[in-house]
């Protein structure tokens, strides 16, 4: 009897520390996957912010300005006309001229010209526009400097300058303009003020961001109201039968149709056959509200649906009618639900691209949109027409748009997290 | 009670039917039909005393069926007006469904279907013209497991009287809310803190608190499905306390599995057994003197 009991433990004991064996495998085994995605997660955000960070700086030249009203043709520094048609290319022409006067010769001058911007002759308008007394003055401004020369001085600074289609001499006159503390990089506004440009100085993510804002903004007011109602009709009042069965088999259907599909029939129908515009965030968020509407409504019928039944019963039994019971009970307590999967829908929206390159939003606009119904591109587009540009200087904005369009991803995403956190409630 | 009075009570309350359904219930009750009961085995007769002369609420040939499932045979039952009626039996027999069907919360049900006449102060509960939500008013329930409002304790008592527009003004609800409270034993416990969730209280208050929200509204019949089964002895005590002081102002239904609070807090019983109504009774005859074998083999516990 007791030889028998030894010999079970012995067994036992064997299978024992095999089964120790493969239960500590098969925690490594999860904890490589979760280190995995982690490292990718990790590689990604290094690349993407060693890629972006330097586009959030911006090279700028320092130059003694003389503005002079007849080289400017304005006589009047306060009417607007006059000083938007101004004439400052010839100022800040004049400008360097005088910085560099061994500079001779027209190419020479054309290349010593081309250190800076075309877009500083806004910055000459603005500076006027706010003090008409600087007119006639000498003013020493910090002037945006080219692209190339934005992308020599921050390679230069990492230790392996590219000059690109920078000249000999045109390195020369950058050092130069360091030597003599002319030339520094600063905080990029225009990155944040501007739409796009073709000079990828000048270029910004402002238009895209708020083309995103209004499409979403468009998906939002469409989405919301007509997703909660549609849940709440399929949870709360719908016969259960075979064509409410059908519904809710196609809408668990739409939510996995590929995304461009819905950017084809936006296209045969808001376009071609209502007739709307191309490219306007009108288009692009009734396009992604059809893509959306599914993530919606099935979010917020699982939200109903975990609303216990006792509270139902408690509110109809009390002579509340349905509509009173839903929208004084049920809403309210499946409200953080509701929420939590509207945001993550517009989240996706927000991420976005396919459908809306098929209603035309993929087009090269220079302008804020307005309104709705103005020409706009979005977030994830511009970072798509940026990436296939060929100037160096459109890499480091490619990587800091994306750095922008994830950190609204994150915001929304914490949001939603702080809303599910504050608004649950325990019964 | 000799049969002669048995059959006059029940003709009484058959007097007052109009329709020719419910004067089948007669018959049968009366037991001059005896050849169709033989072959009918669901319509066999209720024992005891189920019709009152005059009743609050009358419930005739009620049948109730979720989707071809049918729960309860025949039911014909009068409640009267501030009387409290006990609803034993095993569980399973239908005493809830029944209940529910007293104020058409069986509606919510889609499978549920009720047949049968169930009428509130002589008009037909079911017409199909009739709204329940004034019906609720009138015929409040009270559930098995405390479910307050994830509101305040004073929402949750003021939501009836607000949406049924019952107040004018704030100091007329604030008002009501006192008075409720107070009826349902709750006011000294909660009179500080009316503004706090009333799902921190605890299960007895819950409870109490359900029941004032029900009050609230004044309805004229209360249903109580197992009020007590979720709760301690000492809560169970003061609900129990509790119906027997509201008896005074309205007409209680409680559906219970435990037969002393039955015995405790109720003027006449009913059991029901497979979905039949067996026998109804005053309390104490149903307690001391149960005239049907099955209410005998239930209440002396052979089973349940
Ligand atoms: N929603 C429902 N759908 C189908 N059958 C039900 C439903 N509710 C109750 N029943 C059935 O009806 C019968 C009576 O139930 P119920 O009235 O809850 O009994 P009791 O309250 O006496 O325990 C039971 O057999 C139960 O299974
Ligand atoms: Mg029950």
């Amino acid at each position: 009897m007791n030889n028998s009991t030894n010999s079970t433990m012995s067994r036992v004991e064997k299978t024992l520390a095999r089964r120790y064996r493969a239960e500590k495998r098969f925690r490594v085994y999860g904890l490589l996957s979760i280190l995995f995605g982690l490292a990718c997660l990790a590689i990604l955000f290094t690349d993407i912010i060693s890629k972006g960070h330097s586009a959030f700086l911006q090279t700028r030249i320092q130059l003694t300005v003389e503005l002079d009203p007849e080289e400017l043709e304005i006589d009047d520094p306060t009417d607007p006309d006059q000083i938007r048609g101004g004439y400052y290319q010839g100022v800040i022409r004049d400008a360097l001229a005088e910085r560099f006067p061994e500079v001779d010769g027209r190419s020479a001058k054309r290349a010593l010209n081309a250190l800076v911007s075309d877009g500083a002759v806004y910055q000459l308008q603005d500076e006027l526009r706010d003090d008409p007394a600087l007119l006639g003055q000498e003013v020493s401004l910090w002037l945006l400097a080219d692209d190339d020369v934005d992308t020599y001085v921050k390679s230069r600074r990492e230790g392996q300058a590219f000059a690109g289609m920078l000249g000999e001499d045109q390195v020369q006159w950058i050092e130069s303009l360091i030597a003599s503390d002319d030339l520094r990089t600063q905080l990029n506004t225009t990155f944040f003020t501007a739409s796009d440009s073709r000079e990828p100085e000048q270029a910004g993510i402002a238009g895209a961001a708020l083309g995103s804002l209004l499409t979403l903004l468009v998906t939002l007011v469409l989405s919301f109201p007509i997703g909660v109602a549609a849940a709440i009709y399929l949870e709360e009042y719908a016969p259960k039968n075979r064509v409410t069965e059908l519904i809710e088999v196609n809408i668990n259907n739409l939510a996995a149709v590929p995304s461009i599909i819905f950017g084809l029939l936006g296209l045969a129908i808001f376009i071609n056959w209502f007739g709307m515009p191309r490219s306007v965030p009108l288009v692009g968020g009734l396009v992604l509200t059809l893509m959306t509407l599914p993530t919606i409504i099935i979010s917020s019928r699982a939200a109903i649906k975990s609303v216990p039944p006792s509270i139902r019963e408690a509110a109809l039994g009390i002579g509340a009618s349905r509509m009173q019971m839903v929208l004084h009970h049920v809403l309210p307590l499946a409200m953080p639900g509701m929420l939590t999967g509207t945001i993550i829908g517009m989240a996706q929206a927000l991420g976005e691209t396919a459908p809306l390159l098929m209603i035309g939003m993929v087009a090269f606009i220079v302008d804020l949109p307005a309104g709705v119904t103005d020409p706009a591109t979005v977030l994830p587009v511009q970072i798509f027409l940026w990436s296939d540009s060929p100037e160096r200087a459109f890499v480091e904005r490619t990587s800091a748009a994306i750095m922008v369009l994830l950190a609204f991803l994150i915001l929304m995403n914490t949001l939603a997290i702080w809303l599910r956190k504050r608004l649950e409630r325990r019964w | 009670m000799s049969m002669n009075e048995q059959y006059a009570s029940a003709v009484g309350g058959a007097n007052e039917l109009k329709e020719g359904r419910s004067m089948e219930a007669y018959t049968d009750l009366a037991g001059t039909d005896h050849a169709e009961v033989s072959k009918d085995r669901t319509r066999e007769k209720t024992v005891g005393k189920p019709l009152l002369e005059s009743a609050k609420m009358s419930t005739r040939n009620v049948k109730v069926f979720y989707d071809d499932k049918q729960v309860l045979f025949d039911v014909n039952l009068d409640i009267g007006a501030n009387e409290v009626i006990a609803m034993i039996g095993p569980s399973g027999c239908g005493k809830s469904t029944f209940l529910r069907c007293l104020n058409r919360m069986n509606d919510t049900i889609d499978s549920c279907r009720v047949e049968g006449d169930l009428t509130l102060d002589g008009q037909n509960i079911y017409d199909p013209k009739l709204d329940v939500v004034p019906l609720r008013a009138r015929v409040g329930m009270v559930f098995q497991k405390p479910n307050p409002f994830p509101k305040s304790i004073y929402d949750n008592v003021a939501y009836g009287p607000r949406i049924h527009g019952l107040v004018d003004h704030r100091a007329e609800l604030d008002e009501v809310v006192e008075t409720s409270l107070k009826r349902a034993g709750l006011w000294e416990e909660v009179k500080d803190r009316l503004h706090q969730p009333g799902t921190g209280l605890s299960g007895g208050q819950q409870q109490r608190l359900c029941i004032a929200r029900t009050i609230a509204v004044s309805p004229e019949v209360i249903l109580m499905d197992e009020p007590c089964s979720a709760l301690d002895p000492i809560a169970t005590a003061r609900i129990e306390e509790l119906i027997a002081e509201l008896s005074e102002n309205f007409t209680i239904a409680i559906v219970t599995h435990s037969m002393q609070q039955a015995a405790r807090v109720s003027s006449r019983t009913a059991y029901f057994h497979l979905g039949k109504l067996i026998e109804v009774n005053d309390t104490e005859v149903v307690f001391t003197n149960p005239q049907h074998k099955l209410t005998e083999a239930y209440i002396t516990g052979r089973f349940g």
